[in-house]
């Protein structure tokens, strides 16, 4: 009787537990559409009327005040692979916080899906490195700030033993070529990152389209996965420098072409443009810009991985013009 | 074969040091899948055991998208947290995108048809004349359903463990609705995939050996619980 009794002392528990969750969420649902009652004004583009729309969400969701609360501490960073892989992200972010008390959600991404959330207004700012997507998104006012921040270089890698002979050419379009002639193993990204972006430029430049051919594979992964299936199956890729690096001693890849203008991979950092996204964390994406441009940042950046490799990594360029790198503006 | 021995001794290197950082991943695995089990044991066993003590048309239709819905795919999940929960969608104002909430919604999402499913079917397997027999010795309703529910209390622990064990296996929905962001939304599954891309296939095969662990251990727990002290012998 004792142990039946305990029983439905649990079960009326669990009942009320979940009718519990049902009258929270049905608050929530009434705070919605208080929310969405407000939200109609906010599209007529009025700054106060969204402010009110996100009072009403707060009100509604009550337990999660604190989330939406801490809207202006936290400052969304959609950046590239390679920051991440790298560690350059590690070094930088803990530095911009302690300085400005704002804290960074760095969502590393390949630069097609960082440009694509900044675009619709899902970050505050990015650090990426496909100047020609970048550009239109500039032009078409979705991103204001836009700063050149520094650069590394991309290399073509493949096995030591270099089967289709690329070794010793000076330029990359041509090493393509001779890839597609011998059918050598080549990964590509295929992600739609600044990297891919790169490695497509470099077949259109080679006059060939590699799409479907059979030693052509697409990884849909980020660098670091990319190269370690090179590595693997001991084929070709296109990779950034800091990348190659920071992974090498567990990669049995060398590099083959470096060095030519055309490889240079340009970082540029911007923030969403508020006006147009007016839940954007202006304030904190102003700040995370100037820090990277900042002496400080900038001084982080060039001495990032020296020590551990040798060399840097990332090479500081803020202040300077695509056309100081080699670039016609 | 030495990966494998530097990756154990790593992960028991790791736990010893009791690496900050560690600890805070495996707490935060924990509490999101913990939590988002919670979620939908209390959504999943009342909505199970009414489907189950039930007939109303269009009944299969409902149960089939359950069934369906046990083998929903965490990515699907992710996708769809997202669409609701980005800046654009109908709940952005909470800016609750990027954040341990959002994987609990994500994960109580993979995790609720599971148990509802499991529920369902334990509590169908039940001689019908028990409830017949509640019944004829006067339980109300919900009498009726709450002794039910404890005689099928093996299936719903059984639900609780298919539950929690998809959802803190799962790497998909966390990755999309989380971001895997270093102190705040990486859990044991995403900071694996993160060090296999980085090549530390050390700290990699350690973080999956305290996943299992992690894994076993609730496991074990609900199954003493389960099985307690009567072993199915006549």
């Amino acid at each position: 009787m004792k142990r039946i009794r305990r029983w439905l002392r649990l079960g009326l528990a669990l009942v009320l537990a979940g009718a519990l969750v049902g009258l929270v969420g049905c608050g929530r649902s009434e705070g919605e559409t208080a929310a969405g009652g407000n939200n109609a004004p906010a599209s007529g583009g009025n700054a106060s009327a969204a402010g009110g729309a996100g009072s009403g969400g707060d009100g509604g969701s009550g337990g999660e005040a604190g989330g939406s609360g801490g809207q202006n501490e936290w400052v969304i960073l959609a950046t590239t692979t390679s920051t991440q892989d790298s560690g350059l992200l590690d070094v930088l972010i803990p530095v911009f916080e302690q300085k400005t008390g704002y804290r960074v959600k760095p969502v590393a991404v390949g630069t097609g899906q960082a440009l694509a959330l900044g675009e619709r207004g899902e970050a505050d700012v990015l650090l990426t490195h496909a100047p020609e997507s970048e550009k239109k998104l500039v032009e078409s006012g979705a991103v204001v700030n836009y700063r050149l921040v520094m650069h590394n270089d991309f290399v073509v890698v493949g096995p030591p033993e270099d089967p289709a002979g690329i070794r010793g050419l000076t330029e990359t379009a041509a090493a393509f070529r001779r890839i597609a002639e011998q059918e050598a193993l080549f990964i590509s990204r295929g992600d739609e990152s600044g990297t891919h972006k790169k490695e497509q430029a470099i077949w259109q430049q080679a006059g060939i389209d590699p799409q479907g051919k059979p030693w052509y594979h697409s990884s849909g992964s980020g660098m670091g996965q990319t190269l370690r299936i090179a590595s693997e199956k001991g084929g070709y890729t296109l990779t950034d420098r800091a990348t190659y690096l920071s992974l090498r001693p567990n990669l049995n890849l060398e590099i083959l072409i470096e060095g030519e203008p055309g490889l240079l991979n340009i970082y540029h950092v911007m923030q969403v443009n508020p006006e147009r996204f007016p839940r954007v964390n202006a304030e904190g994406a102003r700040a995370f810009v100037e820090f990277m441009v900042s002496p400080e940042g900038q001084q982080l950046i060039g001495e990032f991985g020296v020590d551990k490799y040798g060399q840097p990594l990332f090479f500081p360029d803020a202040g300077k013009t695509l056309k100081d790198l080699g670039f016609e503006g | 074969m030495d990966l494998i021995w530097s990756g154990l001794r790593e992960a028991v290197a790791m736990l010893l040091r009791g690496d900050p950082e560690l600890w805070q991943v495996t707490w935060l695995t924990l509490r999101v899948s913990g939590t988002a089990t919670l979620l939908s044991v209390l959504i999943g066993v009342p909505v199970g055991a009414v489907l189950a003590l039930s007939r109303f048309p269009g009944r299969n239709l409902v149960v089939s998208l359950i069934n369906t819905g046990m083998g929903m795919p965490p990515v699907v999940a992710g996708l769809w947290v997202s669409l609701l929960l980005w800046r654009s969608g109908p709940l952005g104002h909470l800016g609750l995108m990027y954040s341990p909430t959002a994987m609990v919604i994500a994960q109580a999402l993979i995790a609720t048809p599971i148990v509802m499913g499991f529920t369902l079917a334990g509590i169908q397997q039940l001689d019908r004349r028990l409830s017949l027999q509640l019944l004829a010795l006067g339980a109300s309703r919900w009498q009726l359903i709450l002794l039910l529910i404890r005689e099928a209390r093996l299936s719903l622990l059984a639900a609780v463990m298919a539950g929690f064990g998809g959802v803190v296996s799962e790497v998909g929905a966390s990755m999309m609705v989380g971001g895997n962001i270093q102190g705040y939304t990486r859990v044991l599954t995403t900071a694996t995939v993160l060090e296999v891309s980085k090549g530390n296939f050390d700290v990699a095969l350690a973080l999956s050996f305290i996943l299992m662990a992690l894994a076993f251990g609730v496991t074990w727990v609900l199954t003493l619980l389960q099985q307690g002290r009567r072993p199915y012998v006549p």
